[in-house]
């Protein structure tokens, strides 16, 4: 799962973004990884995170098998963090995302402090990976760099649909979505509160971070790039 | 996937939220339809929009009511009125396309575990990509473009005449009929996925070449490819090889995704048989 490294924009663009996760190794730690994955997620929680995931299930915003035509006006949009933990039922990639330095740390410095053996990432900026890294006070290990977009990059839409779209690795948060999130912010006919939301839900594993989703679409109200 | 004609409204929520824009709605029968040729089975759609169970002839009639008074529906963007999608029974080799582009799908059908591999995000403990080592990860067709295997066996096989070794644990290379050449099955080449990645690892010095390399035969390739380096840093967690030899050739380095290396070996079985490995042999 590349799903976070090749998320779109210049390093500055990410300093509202920082996605931790957590993943064991098939046949090295995944005996017994389950409770370590939730008590990952649950020690989250009190750092607020702006989404939290895990890749069977996806993050704390998800679509509904069971709407009614009542369902859109009292709809339920606020995210429901501990029912991620509650959720996960088998080991799988768990992450937890903030939109602020300290919060990443002062999770990173917890998790250091719980041992549990699991491999961890944080993906974000070289810069801001490095930082967090000096803080809490650990070498970083191995570090996988994205080389951006090449190729025929004429087939891609314009920055704000990108930088929004990429968010989901995975690609299920389609630049159409996205592009129509844009017009609908732009045209008054959502909030961007609301039009995340929506995004957030086709992102299959929890990694859309609707902190930075919202302000790009803030900047795309006055402005396409 | 399908769209059940007798359910569906043709709201065309469905037709945004298509990471491959494959499905539209035909103004002949009026019900939204899916470009079999372009849908990769991602199951967006499926997936991801939420479900409602109206009646379609309610919603139809009252569809026909509001358009001809020339009014502006408002509905959520993310639902599917009627559940109108149904997923199709996939056969080879078909089922490809699910593999390779719906996230949540573990490969039984093809046998192919995941859309890659742990890369360098296991390495702490898998130690895959060494000091003096780099590991590329070269993605075809993300973001939201797609890509067709013909398309991928063009840099398989070019890589492939470099000498190098493919990642065995790869999805794409399961699919090989030869790794000394790089040559994929003849019965996928034609078929479309989100995005499908090959791996290599190769040593430091050959870092240049390889990735002028995959920049020549990008030219031939009709979509979107994006690489991925990873490296092992060293005991300070400094990484000061690779960075300037990628600085070096124009890439400016926004992104990365960092291990921090908090893992470590749990499993019984496994912590047995590393002890009896020689010394930093994991490292």
């Amino acid at each position: 799962m590349t799903n976070t490294l090749h998320r779109f924009g210049p390093a500055s663009s990410f300093r509202d973004d920082y996605v931790v996760f957590a993943i064991c190794s098939r046949g090295k730690n995944d005996k017994d990884a389950l409770p370590k994955l939730r008590q990952f997620l649950s020690m989250a929680i009190p750092f607020k995170p702006v989404n939290l995931g895990d890749a069977r299930h996806g993050g704390c915003l998800r679509p509904s098998n069971e709407m009614s035509p009542f369902n859109h006006w009292t709809r339920d949009m606020t995210p429901d963090l501990e029912e991620v933990v509650r959720g996960l039922d088998a080991p799988t990639t768990v992450a937890a995302v903030f939109d602020n330095r300290a919060a990443a740390v002062d999770f990173l410095k917890k998790v250091k402090e719980a041992d549990l053996g699991m491999s961890i990432n944080i993906s974000t900026s070289v810069e801001n990976a490095e930082a967090c890294c000096h803080e809490v006070g650990i070498p970083r290990h191995s570090v996988g760099y994205s080389l951006g977009f090449e190729g025929k990059t004429e087939k891609l839409p314009n920055t704000q649909t990108m930088l929004l779209s990429t968010m989901c690795g995975h690609g299920m948060v389609s630049h159409s979505l996205a592009k129509k999130m844009i017009d609908w912010v732009k045209e008054g006919r959502r909030t961007p509160e609301q039009a995340v939301t929506y995004m957030a839900r086709f992102c299959s594993c929890g990694v859309f971070n609707p902190s930075r989703a919202k302000r790009v679409l803030e900047d795309a109200r006055h402005s396409m790039k | 996937m399908k769209i059940n004609p007798d359910k569906c409204v043709a709201c065309g929520n469905c037709t945004y939220v298509c990471p491959m824009g494959a499905i539209y709605v035909d103004p002949v029968i009026k019900r939204a339809t899916i470009d079999r040729e372009e849908c990769v089975e991602c199951y967006a759609c499926y997936n991801g929009l939420s479900k409602e169970s109206l009646n379609p002839t309610i919603v139809r009639t009252m569809r026909k009511v509001f358009q001809m008074m020339r009014l502006r529906f408002e509905p959520e963007p993310d639902v599917c009125p009627t559940s109108a999608f149904e997923p199709d029974e996939l056969v080879w080799p078909r089922v490809v396309r699910r593999a390779f582009s719906d996230p949540r799908v573990p490969h039984e059908s093809t046998g192919i575990e995941g859309r890659g591999t742990e890369e360098v995000k296991t390495n702490d403990i898998s130690g895959r990509v060494k000091e003096g080592e780099v590991g590329f990860t070269i993605e075809f067709g993300r973001p939201g473009v797609g890509a067709r295997f013909h398309e991928i066996e063009k840099m398989s096989m070019k890589l492939a005449a470099a000498g190098v070794d493919f990642e065995k644990k790869n999805p794409v290379t399961t699919l090989m009929t030869d790794q000394k050449t790089g040559r994929l099955r003849e019965d996928i080449l034609n078929e479309k996925v989100m995005s499908a990645i090959l791996e290599i690892k190769t040593t430091v010095d050959k870092t240049e070449e390889i990735i002028r390399l995959v920049k020549e035969v990008e030219k031939e390739i009709d979509t979107v490819v994006v690489l991925g380096v990873g490296v092992r840093c060293d005991a300070n967690g400094d990484e000061k090889v690779v960075a300037p030899i990628l600085e070096k050739l124009g890439y400016e380095l926004h992104r990365a995704k960092t291990n921090v290396g908090l893992g470590r070996i749990t499993n019984p079985d496994a912590l047995e048989a590393a002890q009896k490995e020689p010394a930093g042999a994991a490292k």
